[in-house]
């Protein structure tokens, strides 16, 4: 397997970008889970969907976008559903949740109405749909790889302000921090990391690398590095082995390495009821 | 000498709608002085709050803030705030006490910055200064309510306030643990000189520790040194607030 690595191009491609999504996903999906905001990156991801569906459709039609990258017609979906989403929490001040499901739906509506346009499904939409080994070009990597140096500078440099906003925003607002921008920024983060992760585990499951490395963490972590550590840990391991079972089985990778998270996440808590006794 | 005043109130008054909820309040803070404000539910004190932290602006009066008018008031880390909701956050919130407390840190350090090694020294001080050093590596949501309260004033005070205003900071605390919190806050008072606002419905508890006593009722009834409030006796109080507060003054 791992000569295999040094000697197919696109499965360098696949590891090199598995690590970098395994590193960028958990690390945001640490400030998702414990702002409740979990199922923001469902909604986005299917939104990214009908970014690609659209590019796909165009791409079939005006042989101009036939050579675009479908990755960036999705990020840009993404990114627009997010403002959407901010928009709605906005407007339903009471019932801010109500944001996700209208995003949602209209996410999987304008996938359909794409889809069936352009005919179908086809190979390649099943690739976005639940990841490739195969699929990831050198394009790609590049664009993932400028993703997750982004994600990672912004965490860093708005790490105490993202963290007291995650713990008690109305403290954060009383003592001047600039919830609106910051909340913002990391919006459009988490919209092109789901964009980003969709060659390698796909549009339906990118929301669970996102959440079930972190729900294992905050069951054993002291405090919220440790928790971020963990969650980073248990995200690289579901997608390095996750990526390594797809190829040998010859499985969607979205599949394999969604199952190991779960596997990790029932380990960790049968390790905390054993310690517990 | 020329007393240095925190914080002054002149002539305000606040209407939700129109139901009017604060009506002329005059009160003037002197620097170090420790101020019980104290009101039935319902009597403003949440209102008024807000309004000295700039939340929500009266349509009369006039509120400065160490001598500046708080319209133009910029350096509100000289102001820590202990809300009342401060013990209701997700208790499942993976934080350990010392990073809740460097979080107090975070708008006085500034966008874009890191915290420094003073910061961290700070931040041990300010968990010392409230007893809990024992316990600064503990995840915040395996204290008792007590012990969380003690946190978020460590929050407060951790980037050295010169005002510390606390919203019935005592909510959900165990009852035996009560006196020892007022007693912390009486050192903070004493050996730190944070000027402290305490904001209660409870009276009793209170007259022996604090320098100053603020009655609010829509109204402020008395404002004044604790000494001269005593001395009104509990008739003169149960007039200003019906029967409520008398009962509670005798449970002490």
């Amino acid at each position: 397997m791992f000569e295999a690595i040094w000697q197919y191009e696109f499965l360098r491609n696949a590891f090199i970008a598995g690590l970098l999504i395994g590193f960028a996903a958990p690390l945001l999906g640490v400030f998702i889970v414990v702002r409740r905001l979990s199922l923001i990156a469902d909604a986005l991801s299917h939104v990214t969907l009908a970014g690609i569906a659209a590019s796909l459709l165009l791409g079939k039609n005006f042989p101009y976008f036939t050579n675009w990258n479908p990755l960036y017609i999705g990020m840009g979906f993404s990114v627009l559903g997010s403002l959407f989403i901010e928009k709605l929490r906005a407007v339903y001040k009471h019932y801010q949740e109500l944001a996700i499901p209208i995003i949602l739906s209209g996410g999987i509506g304008l996938s359909v109405i794409f889809i069936s346009l352009a005919d179908g499904f086809n190979t390649d939409l099943f690739s976005y749909l639940f990841g490739s080994v195969s699929a990831v070009s050198r394009q790609d990597a590049w664009t993932i790889f400028a993703i997750a140096c982004l994600v990672t500078a912004m965490i860093l440099l708005l790490y105490k302000e993202l963290f007291l906003l995650s713990f008690d925003e109305e403290y954060a607002v009383i003592s001047g921090i600039r919830a609106k921008l910051i909340h913002f920024i990391f919006i459009v983060l988490v919209a092109l990391v789901i964009a980003a992760s969709m060659r390698i585990v796909g549009v339906l499951l990118i929301s669970s690398l996102m959440t079930l490395p972190v729900a294992a963490s905050i069951r054993i972590a002291k405090g919220f590095k440790q928790a971020i550590v963990y969650s980073v840990l248990f995200g690289e391991i579901s997608v390095v082995v996750g990526l390594l079972l797809s190829y040998q089985l010859d499985l969607a990778p979205g599949g394999t390495i969604v199952m190991l998270a779960v596997f990790i996440l029932l380990a960790t808590l049968m390790w905390n009821k054993w310690k517990r006794g | 000498m020329k007393t240095e005043y925190v914080l002054k109130m002149e002539h305000v008054s606040f209407r939700y709608e129109k139901e009017n909820v604060l009506e002329d309040i005059n009160l003037a803070v002197p620097k170090g002085a420790f101020l019980g404000l104290v009101g039935p539910n319902g009597s403003g004190k949440s209102t008024l709050l807000k309004c000295v932290l700039g939340l929500l602006k009266p349509q009369q009066g006039h509120i400065s803030l160490f001598g500046t008018p708080i319209e133009s008031f910029k350096e509100w880390h000289r102001i820590g705030f202990v809300s009342q909701k401060a013990n209701s956050f997700n208790s499942g919130f993976p934080a350990t006490v010392y990073e809740v407390v460097a979080s107090g840190l975070t708008a006085k350090r500034g966008m874009f910055r890191f915290f420094t090694k003073n910061d961290k020294q700070a931040v041990s001080e300010a968990i010392e200064a409230v007893g809990m050093s024992a316990f600064a590596k503990r995840n915040i949501g395996e204290l008792s309510g007590g012990q969380q309260q003690r946190v978020f004033i460590a929050r407060a005070i951790v980037s050295k306030p010169e005002l510390l205003i606390l919203d019935e900071p005592t909510v959900g605390v165990d009852v035996h643990h009560v006196q020892s919190f007022y007693n912390m806050l009486e050192e903070l008072n004493e050996h730190l000189g944070i000027t402290l606002i305490l904001v209660t419905h409870d009276i009793g508890t209170i007259t022996e520790k604090v320098t100053h006593v603020a009655c609010l009722n829509k109204h402020l009834y008395f404002h004044g040194k604790a000494e001269e409030f005593e001395k009104l006796g509990e008739d003169a109080l149960s007039k200003f607030y019906g029967h409520s507060l008398h009962v509670l003054s005798h449970q002490h």
